[in-house]
């Protein structure tokens, strides 16, 4: 290809009609406690979208042409009008993919999920044995994914996701989450774990090492039906891309809806600098995604900043925003995971007190105790 | 990755009739369209907006062809039946 | 090259504006390699 020509890349950097991947978040709303939670969820929040007003920005998702829209939460199905959402989307043609921690997904919702067009389904899990998941998910969180994924294989319901963020202590376990996916037919997807949320407090003592990051990278470059949701193009520096955009899409390609209608730019960045409008303001979602000052800036040309020098500029695109922005890393800077060490090195002059921390908060206040009401078949 | 250009035309013929398949939808944007397959979940983005118009047009004439010189200017004509068959093989496009 | 492998095999010529570019016209984009996907 001709070097000067646009990419496909180059003209997503410069925004779309609607995102492609859209991420709602349901509800804050969680009966898990995960300490890693990019959404800082647990308690709902008492100003979430009615079911009108879910119904209506589905409306809108349609006459947008978005072609799916990606549900969690929090625990999107702790919501009682999660079936009656799902329907009205695929109804109107907008596919849903969701999220799922599994408690609520016993044999009959699986049924029923099976008999639903244009609904995936992906199952959250963070570590290949109880132990190793229940460190980060909760006492009884591995027996209830493990569950939620039988009720689906005895439903039929076809290839459903399991979803990892990768972590220190379950980087080790990659080839058991392939056996783990391999006995379910299930398709793996792994994901990076980002200093948002509650992850900005167990970030440091999660985030995966240099070496295993190297680990990670070769691991995945052998498995190409290993999903990655592209949270790895920071890895990209290392050795030939990984599949996907390779590119950070916040304001571009995706974006998140949260449970009260603010729209953010990327569900890593719940934070108010990254607050483009919210769905009950006049031109609704439409008008956020379109004329919002802050999509507008986002999809400005940006410079390489720090890493302009850097010969693997053009593959790793500076990283992740997120990851950057919660470690205090000014965002022309390198990610903080940079494969050359230069992430740690601009960490090193910002104290951890002075990284910005949540301005959106829903964590329980009290621990959860799991009443974990899936039942075994 | 090897080009196999006899491979990617060998499976289209282009005197058929075409269509858009009907579980794709196609979304326009400034550079052209994205075409979303409901079925197997794959996402095409059609880069220029002229193959857009002749993926909307291809139902409207007796073939592939027709379609292509309905719409293409006639030193563009090699490119575009390549991108079609590309769309085939991506069952963006199908026959009718 | 950082996007999934092209759908057309053949790099064609010109497009119908003025610059010479090897550009294929349709390129498959892997909707699981977006960030953001829940």
């Amino acid at each position: 290809m001709a070097v000067d020509s646009p990419t496909l890349r180059d003209r997503f950097k410069l925004g779309l009609q609607a995102p492609i991947c859209l991420t709602w978040e349901l509800t804050y709303a969680c009966n898990l406690a995960c300490i890693h939670c990019l959404s800082s969820s647990g308690r709902r929040d008492p100003n979430e979208l009615s079911t009108d007003e879910a119904k209506a920005l589905i409306d809108e998702m349609a006459a947008l042409k978005i072609f799916y829209v990606n549900i969690g939460g929090g625990e999107p199905m702790v919501r009682s009008d999660f079936f009656e959402l799902l329907d009205h989307a695929v109804a109107r043609g907008v596919g849903v993919k969701f999220s799922t921690n599994g408690t609520r997904l016993d044999q009959e919702k699986a049924e029923r999920l099976a008999k639903t067009d244009y609904v995936d389904v992906q199952i959250s899990l963070d570590g290949a044995d109880a132990a190793t998941n229940d460190a980060i998910r909760g006492v009884g969180s591995y027996d209830a994914a493990i569950a939620a994924m039988e009720h689906l294989a005895a439903a039929n319901f076809g290839q459903f996701k399991i979803s990892v963020v990768m972590t220190r202590q379950n980087i080790p376990q990659l080839d058991e989450f392939q056996a783990l996916a391999d006995r379910f037919g299930a398709q793996l997807r792994l994901t990076r774990l980002r200093p948002s949320g509650r992850g900005a407090d167990t970030w440091d003592a999660l985030h995966p090492t240099a070496e295993q990051q190297r680990t990670l990278y070769n691991w995945l470059v052998g498995r190409p039906n290993v999903l990655t949701g592209d949270s790895f193009f920071h890895l990209s520096a290392l050795g030939e891309s990984l599949d996907g955009l390779n590119l950070c899409g916040a304001g571009r390609v995706v974006c998140l809806i949260d449970p009260v209608g603010d729209v953010y730019a990327c569900p890593f960045v719940i934070h108010d600098d990254f607050l483009a409008g919210n769905v009950r303001d006049e031109g609704a979602f439409t008008t956020v995604w379109r004329d919002s000052d802050l999509f507008r800036s986002l999809r400005e040309p940006s410079s390489a900043g720090a890493c302009a020098s850097c010969g693997s500029y053009d593959a790793c695109q500076g990283g992740c925003m997120a990851a950057k922005f919660f470690t205090g890393i000014p965002l022309d800077g390198p990610d903080p995971e940079c494969v050359y060490g230069h992430g740690e090195t601009a960490m090193a002059s910002v104290p951890v007190a002075l990284r910005p921390g949540s301005t959106v908060d829903h964590s329980a206040r009290v621990p959860v105790r799991l009443g974990l009401s899936a039942s075994r078949s | 990755m090897i080009d196999l250009p006899d491979v990617a035309t060998a499976t289209f013929d282009p005197t058929q009739a075409f269509q858009l398949h009907p579980q794709v939808a196609l979304r326009d944007e400034e550079f052209g369209a994205l075409a979303y397959h409901y079925g197997n979940r794959r996402l095409v983005f059609l880069k220029s907006r002229k193959l857009v118009d002749l993926v909307r047009v291809l139902e409207a004439h007796p073939s592939a062809l027709a379609a292509i010189e309905a719409t293409v200017e006639a030193r563009e004509f090699d490119r575009y039946e390549q991108a079609l068959a590309g769309l085939v093989k991506s069952e963006v496009i199908c026959g009718r | 090259m950082t996007d999934k492998t092209p759908m057309t095999t053949e790099d064609v010529v010109e497009p119908a504006d003025e610059q010479v570019t090897d550009e294929l016209l349709i390129e498959e984009v892997s909707i699981d390699g977006m960030c953001g996907v829940y």
